[in-house]
């Protein structure tokens, strides 16, 4: 059985990493169809509008390219005939864009090898399967700081979606910026089981606002959380872009997303026929995750501390997950002098020293 | 002058397949100003739609995967709805199916398809039907109100499934993400020529079979139709109630939780959550649009799947936002619903005869 196991990672990984060298022909803009297929509505205001803006200037920076969407595709069956559609339609790349769909991603690109699919935040890969995401604890951990200088109770509220390690490296890494300014910090965590679901999300940030707390981070899709904190009177860090406008008065920064910086990579390289399977994971330096402009609240002592950590990791001196890292029991579980791996960041199901939340277990 | 409603006696023999008719090209009608609102040739677009859902043998393939748990679901709150007991708890009962099926699998890995496969069905059946027993028995025993309950135990049964795949039963070498482990090949129900229609399809035309043989021919079926429109000539004539209501909630749990597990095995080969995208639910305007007819339930039920296929299509070629598809999907149901009351009644224009 154990050997059966190896056997099939053996060759699981074999299948992997065999055809990187394959490469598609190049295509002419005009040839190029391309599809995207969303988690939620393009108005969601966050996630998937982001990744309508990266899409929308992929289209300004590629003339000729033709490209289409599908909204709220859930996470099931349903995908895999999405993407399916799609490439009966004539689509030569589609764009996958919530972990969910990995599986059926895997399924229809064995079906037609020959198109390119791109599946955002997943870990299986194959000779037309790429994976892409960000380094959003970069920003998150920017973010953080920010949070942290500005609690008085020193309580701060987290919406968060699901609790997978996309959503718990963003936690902790919140939760190690909001510490460095004031260790006294803690952040609570409630978890929403659910990537769009504005009524919870609100709901979800009241709660927590009347547990004390006066600052509140999020991990959701939409802006709902950022109406929530307005209404109470209380800062909010946003998420995936500017949430001002949510929260016109109390949004203190939010640690965004620019899809477009890799869908313009991304088409390029297929105009080109350069492209090959590959796993992207940028961050600050790349351009592919920021910080929305701050609020007239922030003083300046913070943003200039902002602006040092940020230097710190984009010439890549250091990185959010160096030792000492402690756990929520105040081990240490990254010692001093060492970092975290990919791997280890990719595959996070533990919190930090300061969260307080439950992981299901 | 003033217009009155009656209620008809007797309804004309046309009316069974022209209302529906009618009311559908309505539907096409108003849509076709919607979409020409919106800039779009109306006939292009539902060209495209046909073609996208019944155009050639994949989208026929993919309407009928999609009506099939909608089909199964349809026949489990028809049964219910016959005797008049309003089963909302089709969602949950098909997630308790799909966790039963996945237990199954992860405990009892029988290496033979022809054990695994009956054993999955026996389970799921098993634990949807003993999630709306549970309802039954509050109802039967102390007249605890079926909607409220079933319709909340929905709810427990998909944060039940959310605590297994992300807790207990969650796959090691997912990094952390909610997966259970994917099935072995005995757990997977078949699919029909390289298509994705998978031997769930068989369960649906079996038990539509088995279900309008029974209410119409059994003395069981009998009795649960009388219990349904006049539940005191029932109990005058001696049925036991009680016992029918919890009877007939497993049974109509059992063929929900059937459809879980046709989902899970014949699908997914995997639990993840989001695998259902409110079948049982969207089950409850099939069952009514087919008038709780068995084989009906099978044709709305396509009709259904190629409506909702469809939709991918105009999303994919028309570029049309999601909210317009699902405003025509829901002029489509309207108006077929809305035709059902011209079946019930009539309206006429009548001189109003002051004393």
């Amino acid at each position: 059985m154990k050997k059966g196991l190896l056997l099939s990672l053996v060759i699981a990984f074999a299948v992997c990493f065999a055809g990187s060298a394959q490469a598609f022909e190049a295509v002419a803009p005009e040839d190029l169809k391309v599809g995207w297929v969303y988690i939620g509505p393009v108005g969601d205001g966050g996630w998937t509008y982001m990744h309508d803006k990266g899409r929308v200037a992929m289209e300004e920076a590629f003339p000729g390219v033709t490209s289409s969407i599908v909204e709220s595709v859930p996470e099931g069956p349903d995908s895999a005939r999405v993407m399916e559609t799609f490439v009966r339609n004539g689509a030569k790349v589609i764009f996958a864009t919530s972990f969910g769909y990995m599986d059926f991603v895997q399924d229809v690109a064995k079906k037609y090898p020959d198109t390119i699919f791109l599946h955002c935040s997943g870990f299986k890969r194959a000779e037309n399967v790429g994976t892409y995401f960000g380094r959003m604890y970069q920003a998150r951990y920017l973010s953080g700081l920010v949070a942290g200088s500005m609690t008085k109770n020193n309580v701060i509220g987290f919406v968060a979606a699901h609790p997978i390690p996309e959503v718990i490296r963003g936690i902790n890494a919140f939760t190690l910026g909001a510490r460095k300014v004031n260790p006294d910090v803690k952040v609570k965590v409630v978890w929403l089981f659910s990537w769009f679901d504005p009524g919870k999300e609100k709901e979800a940030a009241k709660a927590l606002i009347d547990a004390g707390a006066d600052v509140i981070g999020m991990h959701a899709d939409t802006g709902s959380a950022p109406q929530a904190a307005e209404e109470a009177g209380v800062y909010v860090v946003g998420y995936n872009n500017d949430m001002s406008k949510y929260a016109p008065t109390k949004h203190l920064t939010a640690p965004i997303w620019d899809w477009g910086a890799y869908y313009k990579y991304t088409i390029g390289k297929v105009i080109d026929g350069t492209w090959e399977s590959d796993d992207i994971w940028w961050g600050l330096k790349e351009g592919f995750v920021d910080l929305a402009p701050f609020a007239d609240d922030v003083p300046q002592d913070v943003r200039d501390l902002v602006a040092a950590e940020r230097a710190r990791i984009v010439d890549g001196q250091w990185d959010v997950f160096h030792g000492p890292v402690k756990n929520q029991k105040g081990e240490v579980v990254v010692p001093e002098g060492t970092a975290m791996t990919d791997a280890d960041m990719l595959s996070m199901n533990w919190f930090v020293e300061g969260v307080e939340g439950e992981m299901p277990k | 002058m003033a217009l009155r409603v009656e209620k008809r006696f007797d309804v004309p023999r046309w009316m069974d397949w022209g209302l529906p008719l009618i009311s559908f090209a309505l539907a096409l009608a108003v849509g076709a100003l919607l979409l020409g609102l919106l800039g779009v040739s109306p006939l292009k677009a539902y060209g495209e739609m046909i073609r996208g859902s019944l155009g050639d043998g994949y989208g026929i393939s993919e309407t009928i995967v999609k009506a099939i748990p909608i089909a199964l679901c349809g026949l489990a709150v028809a049964l219910a709805f016959t005797m008049v007991v309003w089963n909302i708890g089709a969602e949950g009962q098909l997630v308790a199916g799909a966790l039963a099926a996945t237990a199954a699998v992860r405990f009892f890995p029988l290496e033979s398809p022809f054990l695994m496969i009956p054993l999955m069905v026996l389970v799921a059946a098993a634990a949807g039907g003993l999630w709306a027993a549970f309802a039954g028995w509050l109802k039967a025993r102390w007249s605890v109100n079926e909607i409220i309950t079933t319709l909340m135990m929905n709810y427990i049964a998909i944060l039940g499934l959310e605590y297994f795949v992300y807790g207990p039963w969650r796959d090691p070498m997912s990094l952390g993400f909610p997966l259970t482990p994917t099935f072995h090949d005995a757990a997977r129900l078949p699919q029909l020529f390289g298509t994705r229609v998978h031997y769930g399809l068989f369960l649906a035309l079996l038990v539509a079979f088995l279900l309008r043989t029974a209410l119409r021919w059994s003395r069981w079926g009998y009795e649960i139709r009388v219990i349904g429109q006049n539940p005191r000539a029932a109990a005058y004539a001696g049925m036991a109630t009680s016992h029918h209501i919890v009877l007939t909630l497993f049974l109509s749990g059992a063929i929900a939780g059937l459809a879980g597990m046709g989902e899970v095995a014949g699908l997914q080969g995997r639990l993840q959550p989001g695998f259902s995208v409110g079948y049982g639910f969207t089950a409850i305007i099939v069952a009514w649009l087919a008038r709780l007819n068995p084989f009906a339930i099978l044709v709305v039920s396509f009709f259904m799947g190629a409506l909702l296929v469809g939709g991918d299509t105009l999303q994919v070629v028309m570029r049309l936002p999601l909210s317009s598809v699902q405003v025509l999907q829901g002029l489509i149901l309207f108006f077929v619903l809305a035709g059902e009351f011209f079946r019930n009644y009539k309206v006429c224009l009548r001189r109003r005869e002051d004393a």
